[in-house]
């Protein structure tokens, strides 16, 4: 037995004071070098291809870049001048505020309502319905892009599917895309995006033990108190990540406007996606161009921060 | 093992990830020459006579390829693609086909390659008189483009329409006023028929700032740019006007529904469908359009010279020579990226000699700009309407030869598209265009006083 217990401590004696050696802890940052070194491509693609664009992007927007003219190939630091002149740009207040309305109407409210609302009543629906109407929605969520902003333009032009329907009831519609730019694109946007909500909050209610619910009708909640106070704080986290993730989505929405309005008539419907494309690619202010885009990405990431803060899930 | 494989494998997959971004496509190594040029709507003319001149080239110049490079997008996407195009050494053409008012801001931009060696030693450019030699030069005084023709611009009108509306044929206006009573004329007789175009809006570019805008300003006592004092005009009352013309036309209901005219394919809709349908009455447009109708064209129309009548534009009262035109016109130019400066020449040479000139001017309907092809026969006898067109040459003007001027134009077109909306007066419009140029040349390069 002293055999075996014996060199324990002496071990451990011997232990302590290595643990204090100097090059021991060179040793084990080596250690964890060597051990992280299999995610260093990773990090490198995310720097690359992540942080490398915001890093151009911004120093980008401090230059005079053009697509024609002397500033073409000369390209100068000018400072924070496209940023000035942005923001005395008439143009830019409106497009920021078209882009929230834009934001706030097609996805928040829009693509996150309309999405958790289907998912609810599917819940209840029996599985023809709940497979017609799934089948429905999550199709325009697959079509691409540019084939989705196509069938929607066709949907709401002068002479398109929605005003010849309306004819069948003898009422006149109006040019949507022309009179009602925002109201076209925000309902279009919600057609295309509301399978993404649908789908998550469906999975999230999937999520919510039916005993719970149970227990709440027991103690004589209605229906709607039932998923307000049960059924909303058990799925809040899913609530905070989709509201995250179709933001920053609707945020870089530009096909689907520049397909069904290319951002008018006049300024309309320009949101800070098309004022950007507008002003670099259209007038080849490429400086100007990008100091708006860097602009959208601040924002994106002014909403990120805001829903992780307002949303954080605390610890139950 | 078998994770260190791995690992390899992902690095290797970076590598060539990264690489991938650098590494351009297949190098030319002198033997290709790629020719730009655009190919949209109705003009297909270009298309067919750089595949001609190609074939000819090809046949002359053995072990030469030319690769043709059609771009299919409205005239103000092509601007921004052949830009585009011209910033990387493996995409950018060693011939393209260049707008005369992109001349300037492109040579001083280092896409476009001096031609003054060239030139020296080509017997045919003493056909080229001093004004057309003028379009191709850049800001330093050297030639950058060689011109392929130009144009004038006036009123399309249909005989029948205008005859039934009361007016007399052949119609000859006299002022602004002339034009909107005629339409009203039109309107009246006709709900069905759209009364007269102008070409106005963001969409349509510079189309707009030409065809439409300027072609009324230059009827006014005021000018876009001082050539004096090199400077830009702002508040001037020609430009007010000028848009009070643009919202009387859209605002009073006497052109397209405004949803119309910024529909981005409307140039091609009237050429080929309202103008051959009789829906639509009178057309500002260019001395061009008959190409379209011709056999050659995309939309044959046989009868077209029965039934169309051309008017010159009258100035707004009436003053001065009582008319005027704008007049611009197109290129050659050869790519400053290029590996083959002699065989990009050739081409050039080859498709502006005096028989590919005369081909191309008499299918496109283009105003000779050489005067061996201007006096042939072959070329006046070819089109019924030549005749007028060059005749208006006299009377024509030309956009401010500067650099700045396309991004100025730019901002004629946001002022447009303002008031033909409804979304701004005239004078608003016209106060937020100062604001915008004053911007982009700066207080010292804007005067109040026009030429």
């Amino acid at each position: 037995m002293t055999t075996v217990t014996t060199p324990a401590p002496v071990g451990g004696a011997e232990r302590s004071p290595n643990r204090n050696r100097p090059g021991e802890k060179k040793r084990r940052t080596l250690v964890a070098l060597a051990r992280s070194a299999p995610l260093l491509p990773a990090v490198l693609l995310l720097a690359v291809f992540l942080f490398g664009p915001v890093v151009s992007s911004l120093y980008g927007s401090l230059t005079n870049a053009s697509l024609s003219g002397s500033t073409a190939t000369n390209v100068e630091f000018v400072g924070v001048k496209n940023y000035v002149d942005l923001f005395s740009d008439p143009d830019f207040p409106k497009a920021v505020l078209l882009t929230v309305v834009f934001l706030v109407a097609s996805a928040i409210l829009g693509q996150n309502v309309v999405g958790l609302g289907l998912s609810v009543l599917m819940q209840s629906a029996n599985g023809v319905v709940r497979g017609v109407v799934r089948t429905i929605v999550v199709t325009a969520w697959v079509l691409p892009e540019i084939v989705a902003s196509f069938a929607a333009y066709a949907f709401f032009h002068d002479g398109g599917t929605l005003n010849e329907m309306l004819g069948v009831f003898g009422i006149q519609g109006p040019n949507w895309l022309y009179t009602f730019p925002m109201f076209a694109v925000i309902l279009a946007n919600v057609w295309r995006g509301t399978a993404f909500s649908m789908l998550v909050y469906t999975a999230a209610l999937n999520d919510v033990p039916p005993e719970i619910t149970e227990a709440a009708e027991v103690d004589g909640a209605t229906g709607w108190q039932r998923f307000r106070l049960v059924t909303v704080p058990m799925i809040r986290r899913s609530i905070s990540t989709n509201l995250m993730l179709t933001t920053l989505q609707t945020l870089s929405v530009f096909a689907l406007i520049f397909v069904m309005t290319g951002g008018g008539p006049g300024t309309d419907s320009t949101t800070l996606p098309l004022l950007a494309y507008q002003e670099a690619f259209k007038f080849g202010e490429l400086g100007f161009g990008t100091a708006i885009a860097t602009i959208l990405l601040l924002v994106g990431a002014l909403f990120s921060v805001f829903y992780i803060r307002a949303l954080k899930p605390e610890v139950d | 093992m078998k994770r260190y494989l791995g690992i390899a494998a992902a690095v290797a997959t970076t590598a060539l990830v990264l690489s991938g971004c650098s590494g351009g496509g297949g190098e030319s190594d002198g033997t290709t020459i790629k020719v730009a040029y655009s190919k949209f709507g109705n003009f297909t003319q270009m298309d067919d006579h750089m595949k001609a001149v190609k074939e000819q080239y090809e046949a002359a110049n053995e072990g030469m390829t030319v690769e043709l490079v059609p771009i299919e997008a409205l005239e103000a996407d092509y601007f921004t693609k052949l830009a585009l195009m011209n910033q990387s050494a493996a995409t950018a053409p060693d011939v393209m086909y260049e707008d005369t008012f992109k001349v300037k801001s492109d040579a001083e931009a280092g896409y476009i390659l001096p031609l003054d060696e060239y030139i020296d030693e080509w017997d045919d450019w003493e056909q080229f008189p001093d004004n057309a030699r003028e379009a191709g030069a850049g800001d330093d005084g050297k030639i950058y483009g060689v011109p392929m023709g130009t144009d004038t611009r006036a009123i399309w009108y249909n005989k029948q329409l205008l005859a039934d509306a009361g007016l007399t044929v052949p119609w000859e206006p006299k002022s602004w006023q002339d034009i909107l009573d005629a339409a009203e004329a039109v309107k009246q007789k006709n709900p069905e028929t759209i009364p007269f175009n102008i070409y106005s809006g963001k969409g349509q570019s510079e189309g707009a700032s030409m065809q439409g805008f300027q072609m009324l300003l230059s009827g006014t006592e005021d000018t876009l740019y001082n050539s004096d004092e090199k400077k830009w005009v702002t508040g001037s009352q020609g430009f007010i006007d000028s848009l009070q013309f643009i919202t009387d036309v859209y605002q009073g209901d006497l052109g397209p529904t405004p949803q119309q005219a910024l529909d981005k394919n409307v140039g091609t809709t009237i050429n080929s469908e309202w103008i051959p349908q009789n829906k639509l009455a009178m057309s500002l447009d260019g001395s061009w359009v008959s190409g379209t109708w011709l056999e050659t064209g995309t939309t044959p129309w046989p009868e077209w010279n029965d039934v169309m009548g051309v008017a010159a534009m009258p100035t707004q009262d009436g003053q001065g020579a009582g008319r005027t035109s704008m007049s611009g016109g197109w290129t050659l130019a050869m790519g400053a990226k290029t590996k083959n400066a002699d065989a990009a020449w050739d081409f050039i040479e080859t498709a502006l000699d005096k028989d590919n000139s005369l081909d191309y001017d008499v299918a496109a309907s283009q105003i000779a700009v050489r005067t061996d092809v201007g006096t042939d026969p072959a070329y006046i006898e070819s089109n019924p309407t030549f005749e007028f067109f060059s005749e208006l040459v006299k009377d024509t003007h030309f956009r401010p030869a500067t650099s700045d001027y396309s991004k100025i134009s730019n901002e004629i077109t946001v002022a447009m598209e303002a008031v033909m909306t409804g979304q701004q007066t005239p004078e608003e419009a016209a106060k937020a265009y100062d604001t915008a140029i004053t911007g982009i040349v700066g207080d010292d390069n804007v005067t109040t006083k026009s030429d």
